[in-house]
């Protein structure tokens, strides 16, 4: 016979106290990477920070970005420097209109369109690699080489034709974006459906009699997930960098709304009259938005795919 | 290697040819055209400058004279808007501009590019690295429109030293703004791919290997790291050649360098349809012949690569 002592009976206690081992799952590892890089993270809350600018800064402002301040117009250089006693925070352009409401606005307009163009390659690139690599065969080459010929016509000239075609507005300019961003998404995704395709996990999905479109979407899709959401967040960048661009040879968004690109291409002609203000408040807020979302990227490639370093 | 050249090139013709009848198309149902102006030309007058360039012909006829006048004659047709000059004299004006100053953008880029990445990855982690991975980053931050009037600010107007813009027939002084401006950007992008990447091989078992056996540090960098550091740098050369190319938009405007830039931008908002297809063509034509030598260029650097 056994002693029951307290000891045992603890130990006993110990053995038989079973907890389920809490699985991690790749989601909870990724986010627990992403926030121990303290450049992302610090990232995160900088831009955070300026998407709280733009929501409540214009509640501040005491000029519409539409004003025009008559008494400042034309004479920007000796009287329109950033002040508060005339409630142009960041002073005024050449027009005597407010730079602080116009430069909030931008900034919208540029996180809108970085956002929006990154969202249109996620949703058409991943959507037209998933099928052109999980059918496979003709489907597969017709589909890549409609891709090689889209991408053989370089990026700026696809946009400027486009905008020039069918009219410049807020619109067609996310389409053009959207139109030519989603090109090398579709060719990353469709590489990696081809090496997912072949593995076991899908083949047993298939031999459980899971339709084809739901190991699509449920076998195949979150597999592809992490590669996607890094690649469109280097893409935020890409695309506002590409509609500065636009701006800069005046296709892109039209008068009174404007973005960071026309702001900065507005400032630097005028830099020459010693209106410094107009280019260096567009560029702060531009550079800073496009540093921050490079190493945001750079923090999500780390933290959701930690082999390709 | 000579039949993969020759696969790639068969396939090359229907791509560019694709191309050239998609941007047709696409410009042909644009609205609006280049004689369209506020006073309505009278009809007659309408109908004979339409007959001079063959817009009443039916479309597929239209189409089938540009392809056939492309292929046999090599002609692009006469522009829309320059009376005395077709697009042809146009492109072989401007493009030998473009090509020089992007040919030179693209190897100061790649040059100084890769340079600032090996040194920053030999020596990580130290004062070197930092200052190359923050050049870097700005170089990308600040957009290349932005380098042209603050090169022209310093360089023009303060210091007085060199010419604010225009081309003369090519001469140094007049490259210099033109090219730091156009490269700097693909400068930084090339720096961080090559640090990256270089960072990842040292990493590996091969370079243990060469150091184990004793090599010096310069021998192990130039004859193991180098050709594997530089793969994935070459496949975004490739991109970047053809970007440099196109970039020459804006520095056709700052510099008025009289490139290509400027002929294609003028041409998209004058709708002169013929230079915007002539442009393009030449673009897409461009970017498919990169592509394949960058593919190529691929297999010298990858033995691993069969084709």
């Amino acid at each position: 016979m056994f002693g029951s002592s307290q000891k045992s009976a603890q130990l006993a206690e110990e053995v038989t106290d079973f907890t389920a081992v809490q699985g991690r799952s790749l989601w909870q590892d990724a986010r627990t990477r992403f926030v121990q890089n303290r450049a992302a993270r610090t990232c995160v809350l900088i831009l955070a920070l300026i998407v709280a600018f733009t929501i409540f800064g214009p509640y501040f402002a005491q000029w519409n970005n539409e004003e025009i301040d008559w008494d400042i117009m034309g004479s920007a250089a000796e009287r329109g420097m950033p002040s508060f006693a005339t409630g142009h925070y960041f002073g005024v352009d050449d027009l005597g209109r407010d730079l602080y409401s116009r430069v909030i606005q931008a900034t919208t307009t540029s996180l809108l369109v970085g956002l929006v163009g990154a969202a249109m390659a996620l949703f058409v690139g991943t959507i037209y690699g998933i099928i052109s690599g999980f059918v496979g065969g003709r489907a597969d080459n017709i589909m890549m080489r409609i891709v090689d010929i889209l991408m053989a016509i370089p990026t700026v000239l696809i946009i400027i034709l486009l905008l020039v075609v069918a009219g410049r507005s807020f619109f067609m300019l996310f389409i053009a974006l959207g139109a030519v961003s989603w090109l090398s998404m579709a060719r990353i995704v469709r590489g990696q459906t081809l090496a997912l395709k072949h593995r076991e996990f899908i083949e047993a999905a298939r031999a459980s009699g899971v339709s084809e479109i739901t190991i699509m979407y449920r076998h195949i899709l979150p597999n592809l997930l992490g590669v996607v959401i890094v690649y469109a967040s280097l893409l935020v960048p890409e695309m506002i960098l590409a509609e500065s661009f636009i701006s800069f040879l005046g296709l892109g968004v039209s008068e009174p709304y404007t973005s960071l690109g026309s702001l900065i291409s507005e400032g630097a002609g005028t830099m020459a009259y010693g209106t410094l203000w107009q280019l260096a408040f567009p560029l702060f807020f531009y550079v800073t938005i496009i540093i921050t979302m490079f190493f945001i990227g750079d923090g999500l490639r780390d933290a959701l795919d930690p082999k390709d370093r | 290697m000579i039949a993969y050249i020759i696969r790639r090139l068969l396939v090359a013709i229907p791509t560019i040819l694709v191309l050239i009848i998609a941007s047709f198309f696409l410009m042909h149902f644009a609205p609006g055209g280049p004689f369209t102006s506020e006073r309505p030309l009278p009809p007659q007058v309408l109908a004979n400058i339409e007959a001079r360039y063959g817009l009443d012909q039916p479309l597929w006829k239209q189409l089938y004279d540009y392809l056939f006048n492309i292929i046999f004659h090599f002609d692009f047709g006469p522009s829309f808007k320059f009376k005395d000059r077709d697009v042809n004299d146009i492109i072989a004006q401007g493009f030998p501009i473009s090509l020089t100053y992007g040919a030179l953008s693209f190897l100061a880029a790649s040059v100084v590019g890769i340079s600032l990445g090996i040194a920053a990855a030999i020596r990580h982690n130290t004062w070197i690295d930092y200052v190359a991975v923050g050049l870097g980053i700005a170089a990308q931050a600040l957009p290349n429109f932005i380098m042209g009037p603050i090169l022209i600010l310093t360089f023009t107007l303060w210091l007085g030293l060199l010419p604010g813009g225009g081309w003369n027939g090519g001469q140094w002084q007049y490259l210099i703004m033109p090219v730091i401006a156009l490269s700097t950007s693909y400068m930084g992008s090339i720096a961080r791919i090559t640090r990256s990447s270089m960072l990842e091989v040292l990493n590996s078992n091969f370079i243990r290997t060469a150091r184990a056996k004793g090599l010096p540090t310069r021998s192990v960098i130039w004859r193991h790291a180098l050709k594997p550091t530089l793969l994935p740098v070459v496949s975004y050369l490739g991109p970047v050649f053809v970007y440099v190319l196109t970039g020459s938009v804006f520095v056709d405007i700052y510099f008025s360098t009289g490139g290509l830039g400027q002929a294609y931008v003028g041409s998209a908002l004058s709708r002169d349809y013929a230079v915007l297809l002539g442009v393009t063509i030449l673009y897409g034509t461009l970017t498919v012949v990169v592509n394949l030598l960058t593919d190529l260029a691929y297999a010298w650097f990858d033995p691993k690569i069969r084709y």
